[in-house]
């Protein structure tokens, strides 16, 4: 059963990740993948502030609380696509870009997850 | 609209498959194997789908959709902050340095051999 929660949540990550970037990708055009970065560091909070609120309230099931953070959060963002942006940008040449990417993608992981955490806490 | 049920239906399958593998794969140390390994794993496959150049609804089905799924950015920072707060900062580090420098490569990789197929 917690399969299946963590199938259907990983569907509504998915559909969120692709209309999320395909909507900044419209909004500046730009060679750098804002897109990817804004969702996985608006995950990385989330999944710090739910792992924290929920344990602490104890208000879901169990299987509904894995859904929602490994399925919806977990497939939300990715790390497939994070690499294979960091790759493309220095095949173009673009290498302050990818590293600019890649240092601001794991530093501001890092902070968004610690932040979610300590907001879920109170 | 019909690009968004391939999607659907490869996030579907990734997560379901990046649960079962992570949960398959623990270690007993303390390391997020799990992760690690999905992740890597992930980022080597995306890599060759895009070099042996997959489009359209294919493209949607495993690359968007389940490998997007499949891999994860923010399990992975929430296990690294715990490392960290746990103290293992061997871990900590080790964790976050291997993952980029090995995924990077490894997606580097399987374009190359993509590209060769």
């Amino acid at each position: 059963m917690v399969y299946l929660f963590v199938g259907i949540g990983g569907m509504v990550g998915s559909l969120l990740r692709y209309f999320l970037s395909t909507a900044v990708t419209e909004i500046c055009s730009t060679a750098f993948p804002f897109g990817t970065l804004i969702i996985n560091l608006s995950g990385s909070f989330l999944l710090g502030w739910i792992s924290n609120h929920f344990v602490i309230l104890k208000k879901l099931p169990p299987q509904l609380l894995t859904g929602l953070t490994t399925g919806v959060i977990g497939s939300y963002t990715t790390f497939s696509t994070f690499c294979l942006e960091a790759i493309q940008l220095m095949e173009a040449g673009k290498y302050f870009f990818s590293f600019a990417y890649i240092v601001i993608s794991l530093l501001g992981g890092l902070i968004f997850v610690r932040i979610g955490l300590k907001i879920g806490k109170h | 609209m019909s690009e968004l049920i391939y999607l659907s239906i490869g996030g579907f399958l990734g997560a379901i498959c990046r649960y079962a593998l992570s949960r398959q794969i623990q270690g007993t140390n303390g390391f997020p194997l799990g992760t690690f390994v999905v992740n890597l794993l992930g980022a080597f496959l995306l890599g060759l789908l895009v070099g042996i150049q997959i489009s359209g609804h294919y493209y949607h089905l495993l690359g968007i959709g389940f490998m997007g799924a499949f891999t994860t950015f923010s399990t992975f920072m929430l296990e690294s902050e715990q490392l960290r707060k746990a103290g293992k900062d061997h871990f900590f580090y080790g964790y976050i340095v291997s993952s980029f420098i090995l995924g990077l490569g490894l997606l580097f990789c399987g374009l190359m051999i993509g590209h060769d197929i």
